[in-house]
């Protein structure tokens, strides 16, 4: 092989991935120009107005009278902190629990935590919509932030198993170690497990945070007055009251919601990948 | 201090009769009760629950009255709504899926080298899947595929008459299609942790032996990346078969219910006219096609899928 055929290999794949990268950008650069657009400019093919719409924004901020989106932002964190906090103290002491415990029937119930991974959703809604609307959940955020408590919610049960995953990792020398000091098996899972899951931790902040975030039908069924309102249904509310009238208002806010995404994304980029790659697939 | 009264199955006493119990079966059984307290009342209970939902007409509104197979009946017999919907949303499953997985493993092969700048490429990517299935992608979605909208003035451009594609019949669920097709960045990101754990000496041996690539990805790359291959597919189908958001937001179903998915049949008939218990029955329904499916997958993976256990040594649980 010589070195030109090699270079040339090298040119060809940059040129693919360049290629590939921009249609997937694509859209949202057009996104970021159309939010800056007027109505007459929006139809226009130019990726960026001649004259940038600021107002957009400010206008698309309060476009839902009588309240702003800093209500709805404050109550979609408030919401997704209180489900990330429980997530974690759940899913990591039933991942410690699974992953270094010997307990009767431990492989029966492990099979059904790995059967309720590929669960859809879909069929727990109906059920569970009754149930909380007995218990008078309806309209509060407990039908997030309990689910979660007990391991379950949007993603609940992968984090456990990816926790077990991570845990299984740990060479048991540490809890035989920490066990002839006298620890107990909380000392063990707080002293020693937690402080060394810290990674797979961050990886479960991550995923809880995005898909709370994307959690789009359970807002939808159990969230019903406006002072409540996510971010998302307060998008919803826009382009059902407008009508598609005001579309560079619309993308703006839109826009908005999709950047505390964006900035997780930058700054924990590795656990990302990591997070998924280590969930050990094979096998 | 949360993390103590978290652990409502009793915070551990410093007492030596009570440490000893802490070593027996108990002590696994409170780590693992959150899970199995969830499991039991948030995840059995309703499925039984909605089963024996499925064979009554509930409403939130009346009493329930049991009504053995009349839904079920009337799904089969006379729901046109429900054969339309089944077969659009097995349309975009068959459509969506296979293209997603192509597009995520071409990807991450050309990923799969060290490149200059590949966290970028890598971050562009990625990106469009991270701001996933929600509603700010969809108004987005709604906008660029519009008669007016970006979509058709680049079509333009090269002068192909475009249409009006979130409002043509025949090409709205195509749109749906495009942007779950634009999201494969998780599969892609599964593939890559696959390709990471192909022994790179395989390929030089093969190389030696005068294998050419096309040669090597059919003999070495495919094979070795099946069980990959196979999760994504699974959980691909999985999730397809279940998407909601960008119908309901983009297409709403229209036009001419061409984009009229399950879930968003499920949907209505659940909370637009609270047929709790007919509802039920499409959900079980849907849950059966699932598992159908994962079932059908899995038998035929036994002629296409291979773990390396056998040859390599690989760890298996």
């Amino acid at each position: 092989m010589t070195i030109t055929k090699s270079k040339w290999k090298g040119l060809i794949r940059h040129a693919m991935l360049t290629v590939f990268s921009l249609i997937m950008v694509y859209p949202v650069i057009w996104w970021i120009g159309a939010s800056l657009k007027s109505n007459q400019e929006l139809s226009s093919p130019s990726l960026f107005p001649t004259v940038p719409q600021w107002s957009n924004y400010i206008k698309g901020w309060h476009s839902v009278p009588g309240f702003t989106f800093t209500d709805f932002y404050v109550n979609t964190f408030y919401l997704i902190i209180a489900i990330i906090i429980v997530t974690v103290i759940s899913s990591t002491l039933v991942a410690f629990g699974f992953a270094r415990l010997d307990f009767p029937l431990r492989g029966f119930w492990f099979s059904l935590l790995m059967l309720t991974l590929m669960l859809p959703g879909q069929v727990l809604i109906i059920p569970q919509y009754a149930m909380f609307h007995q218990f008078g959940w309806v309209n509060t955020y407990l039908p997030f932030i309990v689910p979660h408590a007990l391991a379950g919610g949007a993603g609940g049960t992968f984090f456990v198993f990816l926790l077990i995953q991570f845990i299984r990792g740990i060479p048991r020398e540490l809890d035989e170690s920490a066990k002839i000091d006298g620890c107990n098996w909380f000392g063990i899972y707080w002293r020693i497990i937690m402080p060394l899951m810290k990674p797979s931790i961050v990886t479960v902040i991550i995923f809880c945070f995005l898909w709370n975030w994307d959690d789009f039908l359970g807002h939808l069924l159990y969230i019903n007055s406006v002072d409540k309102y996510t971010v998302g249904l307060a998008l919803r509310m826009i382009n059902d009251s407008q009508g598609g009238a005001e579309w560079g208002q619309l993308l703006a806010m839109s826009l908005v919601s999709i950047l505390p995404a964006t900035f997780l994304f930058t700054f924990a980029q590795k656990y990302f990948v990591e997070g998924v790659a280590t969930t050990g697939i094979k096998g | 201090m949360e993390r103590t009264t978290s652990l409502a199955t009793g915070t551990p006493v410093r007492k030596k009769s009570f440490l000893k119990r802490w070593d027996s079966p108990i002590a696994g059984y409170l780590f693992i009760s959150p899970w199995l307290i969830g499991f039991l009342a948030l995840t059995a209970y309703p499925m039984l629950l909605s089963l024996y939902y499925s064979f009554t007409n509930y409403t939130l509104m009346k009493p329930i009255e049991w009504i053995g197979m009349e839904n079920y009946n009337r799904i089969f017999t006379t729901d046109e709504k429900f054969a339309q919907s089944i077969k659009i949303t097995f349309y975009y499953v068959l459509a969506s899926v296979p293209l997603k997985l192509i597009a995520a493993l071409l990807v991450a092969m050309l990923l799969n080298r060290a490149v200059r700048g590949i966290s970028i490429y890598r971050t562009a990517i990625y990106f469009p899947s991270l701001i996933g299935a929600s509603i700010a992608v969809s108004l987005l979605w709604k906008n660029i595929f519009g008669v007016d909208g970006f979509f058709n003035k680049v079509l333009g451009i090269f002068g192909i008459p475009g249409t009006g594609w979130v409002t043509n019949p025949d090409t709205a669920l195509w749109s749906l299609i495009v942007l779950s097709v634009w999201q494969f960045g998780s599969s892609m990101v599964i593939f890559l942790a696959g390709l990471k754990q192909i022994p790179t000496d395989l390929y030089e041996a093969s190389a030696v032996d005068g294998a050419g690539k096309l040669r090597q990805f059919f003999k070495i790359t495919l094979p070795m990346l099946s069980p990959t291959l196979y999760f994504n597919l699974i959980m691909g189908v999985i999730n397809s078969f279940q998407v909601f958001t960008p119908a309901y937001v983009i297409t709403g179903g229209g036009p001419m219910n061409s984009t009229y998915v399950y879930a968003l049949y499920l949907y209505e008939r659940a909370f637009s006219r609270y047929q709790l218990g007919y509802s039920s029955s499409l959900a079980w329904i849907m849950l059966l096609l699932i598992v159908a499916a994962a079932v059908a997958i899995n038998l035929t993976s036994k002629y296409w899928v291979f773990y390396e256990s056998e040859s390599q040594g690989g760890k298996r649980k």
